[in-house]
C-alpha cells in the first residue's frame, strides 16, 4: 500500500502546478482553437473556410467586406467607384460594354520580407488566376479582366469585359508575391506544387499582415508571431497559436482546461453545442452569436407532382413551427429565414411573403390542392394515395437530423407522412443532390455571400442533367422566365436603387413561389475570454482574424 | 526458414499490388470526387471551373488510366502529391506515422505489461476473488467505448482535476522539455491501454487455462517443480502462441492508427490521416496509407509465424514448400 500510495503522491506533485495554461502567458500568447487545418496555403487554390481564418492573421485582400456589410479598401488607397473617378465606363473595340477599375496600393504596404507590394505582384496573380493549369479553383473573376495597365509601381488599372455592379470588389483576389513565386510558376502545370505557400510557406516574404507563420503542423497547429514589417496598428500580442481539434467535445474540454484562450466562432461549436455550453459555462466566458450567411433550407423537387402544385409547396411551409425550433434547439439564435436574402444584406426585402406557423391555412390549402381526405391521419388524394414525401440529409449531421424529427412530427401533425431518407454526405452531394435523385425534399445549406446573385441556384440554365454533364446548381428544377431575366438584370445593374427595385421582386417571387423551404440563416457562436476584446464578427465569409490588430486585452 | 521467408516476401508484394488495385478501384466507386468538395466549399466556382479543374487533376480519365498512372510512377519511388495536405505523400505520411508509433507502442506495450501477467494469475486461480476481479476488469475495458472513455479522461484529468493537457500533442500546447511532453501522451496512451488491456487479459487466461490443463504440465508438477517454474518456463510459451497471433493483427492496427482516440484526443496521427485522405478523396494519399498498413499487417503475422518457430519447437519451415 505504501507503494501505491508513493506513486500517487508522485503522480500529483509531478503534475499537480507543473501543467498550468499554456495560453496568453502575461497576456502576450492568444491561443485559438479551431476544428480544420487547411489543406493548402496558397490562397487562390482550393477555397477552404480554415485558410480564410488563419490569412486573416498574416495577409490582408485589397479590399474587403467589413462588419457593417460595406465594401471597403484594405490594401488600397480608396475604393473606386464611377462617383469618384476611380472606374469608368468603356467600350470593347467590338461594341461590349465594358468597365475600368484603378487601384492605388498602399504606398507602406510591404510583404514581411520588407520587399513592397506593387503591380507586378496583382499582375502576377492575375497571370496564374488565368491560367488554365495553375491549380486556381474560382477563376471566372481572373478571366473577366482583358488587361491590366500597369500605371506605376502601385496604381493599375482592370480593364473587364462586362459592367456587373460589383465592379470594384475583388475581395477574394488573394495577391502573389511575384518575387517569390513567379520562378515556380516557371512551368504552369506544376504551380501547385511547387508553389512557395506550400513548399516554403514559413517565408516572411509570403505575407504582409500584422503577423507571419512560423510553425505550421500539419494537423496540429500554427503559430504565429509578430510581422516586424507590418505598418499598420500593432497588434496586442506577440504570438497567436491556432489549434486544430476537430472534436467539439474536446473542443470544450480545452477551453475549459484552459488549453485553449478561445473557440473560433468561423470554425467552432454548432449553435445548439454553444447554448448548451452557454447555460453551464456562460459566466465564465463571453459568448456572441452573429447569424450569417449559411442558409440552410429544404430543396424541393420539383418534378415531383405532388410538389408541382404551389399550394402544397405554401402549405408545407405553414405547417412548420420555425420560430419554436429555432427558440427551443437553438435558443433564439438562428433567425427564421424568408427567403435566400439574409436580413443583414442591404438588398433585404422585408415586405415578402411570410410563413408564420398556421395549421388552419396549411388545411385551408391542402383541402383546395385536393388533400382534404384523411386516412388514419393521414391525407390522401381522389385516387386514394397517400400524401407521402421522403426528406433527406446528410447523415450523421446531429443537428439536422434533430431538425428532421421535429419537421416530421410537425407535419404529420398536419396530415403529412413524411419518411427520413439520409445518406452520408459523400453520398448525399456528391450524388443524390447533384444528380437531382431526390424523392422530394432535400435539407441542407448554401454558403453565400453579400448580395450573391442566385444565379446557379434559381436560373433556368442551370438544372443539372446528363446533357450538361451535371452542371449547375438548380436542383429543385425551378423555371420561372421572370426570375431568369431578374438574375440576368441584377447583375449588371449598376443603380443601386434600381438595383433594389429587382432584388425586392426576386425576392417576393422565391418567397411565393417556394423552390425551397427557407428554414434559418445559421449562426457563428464565438467564445471567448472576458479579457479579449475587439473581436467583431461579421456574419459574412470574411474572418474576424482580418481585423486581428483590434483585438486588446482588458485589464 | 530464409527460403520461407523470401517466399513469404514475395507472396506479401502480390497481396500489396492486388490491394492497391482494390483500394483504388474502391475509392473511385465513392461518389463525389475532389472538384465536387471545392464546389461545396466556394460558391464562385463555375461549371467552366469544374470542368477544368477535373482535366487538371485527370479525374476526368478512366479510372484504369488513373491507376496505371499511379502504378507505373509507384514502381519508380514516386508516390505522388498529397492534395489534402499539399505536400508529397510520404512528407505527409511520416510526421504522422512517428506520432501513431509512439502512442500505439506505448499503449500496446503497457498493455501486454498489465495484460500478460493478469492473465497468467487469473489462469493460475481460477474462479476465485481474484480471478474474478481481474476479469470484471477486463471485460470494463472491452465494454467502454473509446470514444465515451476519451472524453471521459478528458474531462476528469483536464478538466474537473486540471492536472493533465486535454489533448493535442506537447509542440502544439508550447510544451518543453520531456516530462512536460510525456504529459500529452498520458491521456490517449491510458484511453488505448485500457481499450487494450481487457481483450489481452481474457486471451492470455484462456489460453493459459488449456495450457495447464495439458498431461505434461501435469508431469511437470508431478517431478516436484515449483507452481511457478511450471507456469512460467513450461506453460507459458505454449500458451503465448495464440496470445502471439492476436499481437500480429494487432500490429496491422498499430500502424493504421486508432481513429476515434486520435480524434478525441486531437493527435494527428495514422488513422485521422488515413480517414481524412478517404474522405477528402486524396487518392494518392489514402492509397498509400493503407497499403503501409497492409504492408504491415503482413510483416506482422510473418513475425508470428517466426515467434512460433521459436515458441513451439514443434514448428519448423525448412521443409515446407519442397
Amino acid at each position: 500500500m505504501s507503494l501505491v500510495r508513493t506513486f500517487v503522491l508522485s503522480l500529483a506533485i509531478f503534475t499537480a502546478g507543473t501543467f498550468g495554461t499554456t495560453s496568453a502567458n502575461a497576456k502576450s500568447e492568444l491561443v485559438i482553437g479551431i476544428t480544420q487545418y487547411p489543406s493548402t496555403f496558397h490562397p487562390n487554390i482550393d477555397s477552404m473556410l480554415a485558410k480564410s481564418y488563419v490569412h486573416g492573421l498574416v495577409r490582408r485582400p485589397i479590399t474587403v467586406m467589413n462588419a457593417d456589410w460595406e465594401t471597403v479598401c484594405m490594401l488600397c488607397v480608396e475604393y473606386p467607384t464611377l462617383e469618384n473617378g476611380g472606374a469608368v465606363l468603356e467600350m470593347t473595340p467590338d461594341g461590349k460594354k465594358c468597365i475600368s477599375v484603378t487601384y492605388k496600393l498602399l504606398d507602406e504596404a510591404v510583404w514581411g520580407d520588407g520587399t513592397p507590394v506593387t503591380s507586378d505582384d496583382v499582375i502576377f496573380t492575375w497571370e496564374v488566376g488565368k491560367h488554365p493549369k495553375s491549380g486556381v479553383s474560382a477563376a471566372e473573376g481572373y478571366r473577366r479582366i482583358l488587361k491590366i495597365d500597369r500605371v506605376d509601381d502601385k496604381t493599375f488599372t482592370f480593364h473587364i469585359d462586362r459592367r456587373t455592379f460589383d465592379y470594384a470588389n475583388i475581395s477574394t483576389l488573394g495577391i502573389l508575391p511575384a518575387h517569390i513565386d513567379r520562378k515556380n510558376f516557371e512551368e504552369p502545370a506544376a504551380y501547385k506544387i511547387k508553389t512557395a505557400f506550400d513548399t516554403d510557406p514559413m517565408n516572411p516574404g509570403l505575407f504582409m499582415g500584422p503577423y507571419r507563420m512560423t510553425v505550421a503542423k500539419a494537423g496540429s497547429h500554427m503559430v504565429f508571431e509578430r510581422n516586424e514589417k507590418w505598418w499598420g496598428k500593432a497588434p496586442a500580442f506577440d504570438k497567436i497559436t491556432v489549434r486544430v481539434i476537430e472534436n467539439t467535445a474536446t473542443l470544450e474540454a480545452n477551453i475549459l482546461s484552459g488549453g485553449i484562450d478561445m473557440i473560433s466562432g468561423e470554425l467552432g461549436l454548432n449553435v445548439d453545442q454553444a447554448v448548451a455550453f452557454e447555460k453551464r459555462h456562460g459566466d465564465k466566458f463571453q459568448i456572441t452569436f452573429k447569424p450569417g450567411l449559411i442558409y440552410e433550407h429544404i430543396d424541393l423537387m420539383l418534378d415531383n407532382p405532388v410538389l408541382q402544385d404551389v399550394r402544397v409547396r405554401q402549405a408545407l411551409l405553414y405547417a412548420i413551427d420555425r420560430n419554436a425550433i429555432s427558440e427551443r434547439l437553438f435558443g433564439g439564435k438562428q433567425p427564421v429565414a424568408h427567403s435566400s436574402v439574409n436580413p443583414l444584406d442591404w438588398i433585404y426585402a422585408d415586405d415578402i411573403p411570410k410563413y408564420p406557423f398556421d395549421l388552419n391555412k396549411t388545411d385551408e390549402l391542402l383541402n383546395a390542392a385536393g388533400w382534404s381526405k384523411k386516412v388514419k391521419g393521414i391525407r390522401v388524394n381522389d385516387k386514394g394515395e397517400p400524401f407521402r414525401l421522403d426528406i433527406m440529409t446528410t447523415a450523421g449531421n446531429r443537428t439536422r437530423e434533430l431538425v428532421q424529427q421535429v419537421l416530421q412530427s410537425q407535419w404529420k401533425a398536419a396530415g403529412i407522412d413524411v419518411r427520413i431518407n439520409n445518406e452520408p454526405a459523400r453520398v448525399f452531394f456528391g450524388e443524390t443532390i447533384t444528380k437531382r435523385k431526390f424523392q422530394a425534399m432535400a435539407m441542407f445549406a448554401w454558403i453565400s455571400s453579400p448580395e450573391s446573385v442566385p444565379r446557379t441556384t434559381l436560373h433556368s440554365d442551370s438544372i443539372p442533367s446528363e446533357e450538361n454533364n451535371w452542371g449547375g446548381q438548380n436542383y429543385t428544377g425551378y423555371v420561372n422566365p421572370e426570375m431568369d431575366e431578374l438574375l440576368e438584370q441584377i447583375e449588371l445593374e449598376l443603380d443601386r436603387d434600381k438595383r433594389k427595385v429587382l432584388w425586392n421582386r426576386l425576392q417576393n417571387i422565391y418567397a411565393t413561389e417556394l423552390p425551397a423551404l427557407p428554414l434559418y440563416f445559421r449562426a457563428n457562436s464565438f467564445i471567448m475570454p472576458k479579457w479579449l476584446t475587439g473581436v467583431q464578427p461579421t456574419g459574412h465569409q470574411f474572418p474576424t482574424t482580418l481585423w486581428v490588430e483590434d483585438w486588446t486585452v482588458t485589464k | 526458414m530464409a527460403a520461407y521467408i523470401i517466399r513469404r516476401i514475395i507472396h506479401s508484394l502480390i497481396v500489396i499490388a492486388v490491394m492497391s488495385f482494390v483500394i483504388y478501384g474502391l475509392m473511385g466507386l465513392m461518389p463525389g470526387d475532389p472538384v465536387d468538395l471545392m464546389i461545396s466549399a466556394d460558391p464562385n466556382v463555375t461549371a467552366e471551373d469544374a470542368e477544368r479543374l477535373r482535366a487538371l487533376y485527370g479525374l476526368d480519365q478512366p479510372l484504369w488510366t488513373r491507376y496505371l498512372n499511379w502504378l507505373g510512377a509507384a514502381v519508380q519511388g514516386d508516390f505522388g502529391y498529397s492534395r489534402l495536405y499539399a505536400q508529397p505523400v510520404w512528407a505527409a505520411i511520416v510526421p504522422a506515422l512517428q506520432n501513431t508509433l509512439v502512442l500505439l507502442v506505448s499503449s500496446l506495450t503497457l498493455a501486454l505489461i498489465i495484460a500478460l501477467p493478469a492473465g497468467i494469475y487469473a489462469a493460475t486461480r481460477p474462479y476465485s476473488v481474484a480471478d474474478y476481479s481481474i476479469n470484471l476488469a477486463a471485460f470494463a475495458g472491452i465494454s467502454m467505448p473509446p470514444f465515451w472513455l476519451g472524453i471521459l479522461l478528458i474531462m476528469i484529468f483536464a478538466v474537473v482535476l486540471g492536472w493533465l493537457p486535454a489533448g493535442g500533442t506537447a509542440d502544439a500546447g508550447g510544451a518543453s522539455g520531456m516530462w512536460e511532453s510525456l504529459k500529452f501522451l498520458i491521456l490517449p496512451v491510458a484511453a488505448l491501454t485500457i481499450a487494450g488491456v481487457g481483450g489481452h487479459t481474457r486471451y492470455m487466461r484462456a489460453s493459459m487455462i488449456e495450457t495447464l490443463r495439458q498431461d505434461y504440465i501435469r508431469t511437470a508438477r508431478a517431478k516436484g517443480l515449483t507452481e511457478s517454474r511450471v507456469v512460467l518456463h513450461h506453460a507459458l510459451r505454449n500458451a503465448l502462441i495464440p496470445v502471439v497471433t492476436i499481437l500480429a493483427l494487432d500490429l496491422g492496427v498499430l500502424f493504421s492508427g486508432a481513429l476515434i482516440t486520435e480524434t478525441v484526443f486531437a493527435y494527428p496521427g495514422m488513422g485521422k490521416l488515413i480517414f481524412d485522405a478517404i474522405m477528402g478523396n486524396d487518392y494518392n494519399l489514402a492509397l498509400v496509407g493503407l497499403l503501409l498498413a497492409t504492408a504491415l499487417t503482413l510483416a506482422g503475422n510473418l513475425l508470428a509465424d517466426i515467434a512460433y518457430a521459436s515458441l513451439d519447437p514443434r514448428i519448423s519451415y525448412t521443409d515446407m514448400g519442397q
